[in-house]
């Protein structure tokens, strides 16, 4: 652990190895923060660290397994959200979590009405919300406004009026500028410095590090659950140092050797130019026969909506794709699947999976016509084809009639694979493929990935964690705020330029 | 059902818990899966036999004669078929609070003079063709605007419901339109084997309805839409597409169900069928369909129709009114869904 300098204060609020245990994935593992009065303290981390959790921990959201959490040096705990607020930490989550229905002073005093005898004080909340719009720097924003009006930065504005509605002395943003626009992102510092001189601590949380840069007093980094620095001086602190921290330990060995892909490989699918208004545009790439192409991007830069365009559950504005020589009609998941793609959504129990049906119906969802006899099911066919696969991608329990729910992370992603291997796809798109799996399946899963594209399907992965981007495919597209910045063979990039690229792009 | 089955199925159904956690082969898991089904039906069948025991004691042989029961069954016969219509089209996630007018409609079109003068000049299957066409145009408009149109299916019922009642009255006129058709009263109110043809037609259409939603890709679609209808289109299933099936397929059950009503009671009017889509909602979900999609069951349908049909028999043999009836049957609706609630948070917690 990197401990820079002595602290010059009494911190306000302090966790003490915070554990959060949750099923199968252990989110927080020995995690300590401090803060102190009047700072914009950093937190710093991939996607899937712990930041998340952790200031769902703060804000009373969860409860931690082990750990101490004090605020002015006495413990306390912090059962429920609402306990945090009276303990004066208020979070404002990247979803801003306004009613647009309510207007502006509803909105602030939600859940702590002023109220004389069981009647909402209307004209003592509108002067606490007009004081309130005042000291944010924004007084034009009338108490009677309907919040669903405001652009997205009014809404922070109101998020933020309601934290400090609460005497808040920790207020937690996590990525306040990503709905932001460079001119909003000004005023939001000039609150945040404004705030921190009145004494309140801003744990600020951002992937942007120019950000940190320009309002970050300290910072902490977490890396898979833990803290690995603290009490890190913004000013002293190389990028690159911050970079190498996040990402940590040299890439595991878990990833299978690849072999190289022939030049004369077929071409299986081909985008070109393709475009969706307000997402993405100008993608162009192509995925031979045997090879893994890996998109690597933040999380909100593109990457999925290119995948589900690609698929045909988007609808694209501009552009082709093209599958084995074949245009496909845009717009049309039938179409793909038709043509031999398959996708492995991102959300496997929201988008994939049919929870209360057995295992072999999930396996056989998009081929059981085709095992049918003039409209009639043959379930008999169905379960051997699914058992088959089951065996095949050693999916534990190998028994195919009990329900998907109660399969792992792990298998559940299997079930979804063996789906795409009954109906025999060549293209197969993979969305966070090994999110929610745990270490051990993971291997495993990459073991599969290689292997199917060693058979001479080609695959298409989209991840947020970059090493595996870079572990696990032949080729590399770094997606940013909707364009491909970077195209190039795995081993020509490494994690350190990756992130780079995509800083730069979102910084912009 | 015979009794025996009734029994096992208790006792695996007991034992669910402990099967569902521990080895589960293909054989011993197929068993279960089928007495789970089997299981939540048991509770529909004591609650059948209760209401029997009930009309009984209360009303003795004028409850348990052949006769009262083909009346049950008659009454049962309209109502059921709409229901297995409705089964589908809930099971898929869906409502249709328009059956009952779109039914009403039907006997109206299928009844007017001009109609039922053709039916008499060739045969009486034009009325029948007619019913089934008015259903099904009604139900594919629904269809196109739920689907395509993105309307709410509660809406876009709702709107056809107000609407088709409309336009039945304006049809008829606000009259009773008289079958005058003979051969066509004949053949719906015959027996056959001593049983009135309308029952058959319900036997018929259940056995159908059973077989396309347990035994074909269309039921299996109909499932996978209403279990997760993302994973559905994901998975390359034309969501839309069989979503105004579905609803194609409930007006046409309301066209079966409005050539029966006609057959029934020999009128075609503005009313029929009014408030029937109540008595439809509330049979199928007491039969254990979930309201939410993703489960559907035939049998327990049919158990549904039964059971609020035998309640509303019991209670005209005792000169009970209507008012206590619907009492009755807003207190069973409620006993029913909070069962299934329990029974839904029971499978998610294994």
């Amino acid at each position: 652990m990197v401990n820079a300098d002595p602290q010059p204060t009494r911190p306000l609020l302090q966790m003490r190895s915070i554990v959060k245990q949750f099923p199968g994935a252990r989110a927080l593992d020995g995690v300590d923060l401090d803060i102190l009065p009047g700072e914009v303290h950093c937190l710093l981390g991939q996607n899937g660290a712990g930041k998340s959790t952790l200031i769902k921990v703060l804000a009373g959201a969860h409860q931690p397994n082990e750990g101490q959490i004090l605020i002015d040096g006495e413990p306390v705990t912090i059962p429920h959200p609402v306990a945090a607020l009276k303990l004066g930490v208020a979070t404002m989550y990247q979803e801003l979590d306004v009613v647009d229905g309510l207007t502006v002073a509803e909105n602030i005093y939600l859940g702590h009405e002023l109220s004389t005898v069981g009647f909402s004080n209307r004209r003592l909340v509108a002067k606490n919300t007009r004081a309130l719009m005042k000291r944010l720097g924004h007084p034009e924003i009338s108490p009677h406004r309907e919040v669903g009006e405001l652009s997205a930065a009014g809404k922070q504005i109101v998020s933020m009026a309601r934290a400090l509605s609460h005497d808040a002395r920790v207020i937690v943003m996590d990525e306040p500028s990503a709905v932001l626009d460079s001119e909003e992102v000004e005023n939001l510092f000039r609150v945040v410095q404004e705030l921190t001189s009145s004494g309140v601590a801003i744990v600020y949380i951002s992937h942007r590090l120019e950000e940190i840069r320009q309002i970050g007093d300290r910072i902490t980094v977490l890396k898979d659950g833990r803290t690995v620095a603290q009490n890190l001086q913004v000013a002293q602190t190389p990028t690159s140092e911050l970079i190498k921290l996040m990402t940590g330990r040299a890439v595991d060995n878990v990833f299978p050797a690849r072999e190289p892909v022939a030049e004369e490989a077929e071409v299986l699918l081909a985008v070109e130019s393709l475009g969706l208004k307000g997402e993405f545009s100008d993608v162009s790439f192509e995925v031979r026969a045997g090879e893994v192409v890996g998109f690597a991007g933040l999380v909100g830069s593109g990457r999925s909506e290119i995948l589900e365009t690609v698929y045909g559950a988007r609808r694209p504005t501009e552009g082709t794709v093209t599958v084995g020589g074949a245009k496909l009609r845009a717009g049309s998941v039938a179409a793909a699947v038709d043509a031999g793609i398959g996708l492995c959504p991102e959300e496997r129990k929201s988008q994939g999976l049919l929870l209360d049906e057995p295992v072999y119906r999930n396996i056989t969802l998009s081929t059981f016509g085709r095992f049918a006899k003039s409209g009639f099911l043959d379930e008999q066919a169905e379960r051997s084809a699914a058992q088959e696969q089951a065996v095949a991608l050693d999916l534990r329990p190998a028994g195919v009639e009990r329900h998907a729910r109660t399969l792992s992370g792990g298998n559940q992603q299997k079930a979804l694979l063996a789906r795409w291997l009954v109906r025999g796809c060549r293209v197969l798109l993979l969305d966070e493929p090994t999110r929610g799996v745990d270490v051990g399946a993971r291997a495993e899963i990459y073991t599969l990935i290689r292997d199917l594209a060693a058979s001479g399907a080609a695959v298409l992965v989209v991840s947020s964690e970059i090493d595996e981007v870079l572990g696990l495919s032949d080729r590399v597209l770094v997606i940013s705020e909707g364009r491909v910045v970077h195209q190039g063979p795995a081993d020509s990039i490494d994690e350190h330029g990756v992130l780079d690229l995509v800083m730069e792009g979102s910084a912009a | 059902m015979s009794e025996q089955e009734v029994s096992t199925a208790t006792v695996v159904d007991g034992s669910a818990h402990a099967g569902s956690s521990g080895s589960s082969g293909p054989a011993s898991a197929r068993r279960n899966l089928f007495n789970g089904s089997m299981g939540r039906n048991v509770g529909l069948v004591l609650a059948l036999v209760a209401l029997c025991i009930v009309g009984y004691v209360t009303a003795g042989e004028r409850f348990a004669s052949i006769d009262n029961v083909l009346t049950i069954l008659r009454m049962a016969a309209v109502i059921g078929v709409l229901s297995i219509g409705m089964t589908f089209v809930i099971t898929a996630g869906g409502i249709d609070l328009s059956v009952g007018s779109v039914m009403g409609l039907s006997t109206v079109w299928a009844s007017t003079l001009a109609t039922q003068t053709m039916a008499a000049d060739t045969h009486w299957i034009v009325m029948v063709g007619t019913a089934l066409a008015v259903g099904t145009v009604c139900g594919l408009i629904n269809g196109v605007l739920i689907a395509y149109g993105k309307v709410v299916a509660f809406m876009a019922t709702l709107a056809m419901m107000v609407g088709a009642r409309g336009l039945a009255e304006m049809i008829s006129n606000r009259q009773t339109q008289i079958v005058t058709v003979k051969p066509f009263l004949t053949f719906f109110r015959a027996d056959f084997i001593g049983i009135p043809v309308l029952v058959w037609m319900f036997v018929v259409v259940a056995i159908a309805g059973w077989i396309l939603l347990n035994r074909t890709t269309f039921g299996r679609r109909t499932i996978a839409v209403g279990g997760n209808p993302e994973a559905a289109r994901l998975a390359g299933i034309k969501v839309k597409r069989h979503l105004m099936y579905l609803y194609c397929l409930v007006g046409f059950t309301a066209g079966i169900a409005a050539v029966m009503m006609l057959g029934r009671t020999t009128a075609g009017s503005s009313t029929n069928g009014l408030f029937y889509e109540l008595d439809v909602i509330a049979a199928v979900v007491v039969g254990g369909t979930l309201l939410v999609g993703g489960r559907g069951t035939i049998v327990g349908t049919v158990f549904g129709v039964l059971i609020f049909m035998t309640l509303t028999n019991i209670f005209t043999l005792n000169n009970m009114s209507t008012s206590a009836q619907n009492v009755a049957k807003g207190v069973i609706i409620v006993v029913a869904v909070l069962l299934q609630q329990r029974f839904a948070s029971r499978t998610r917690s294994d």
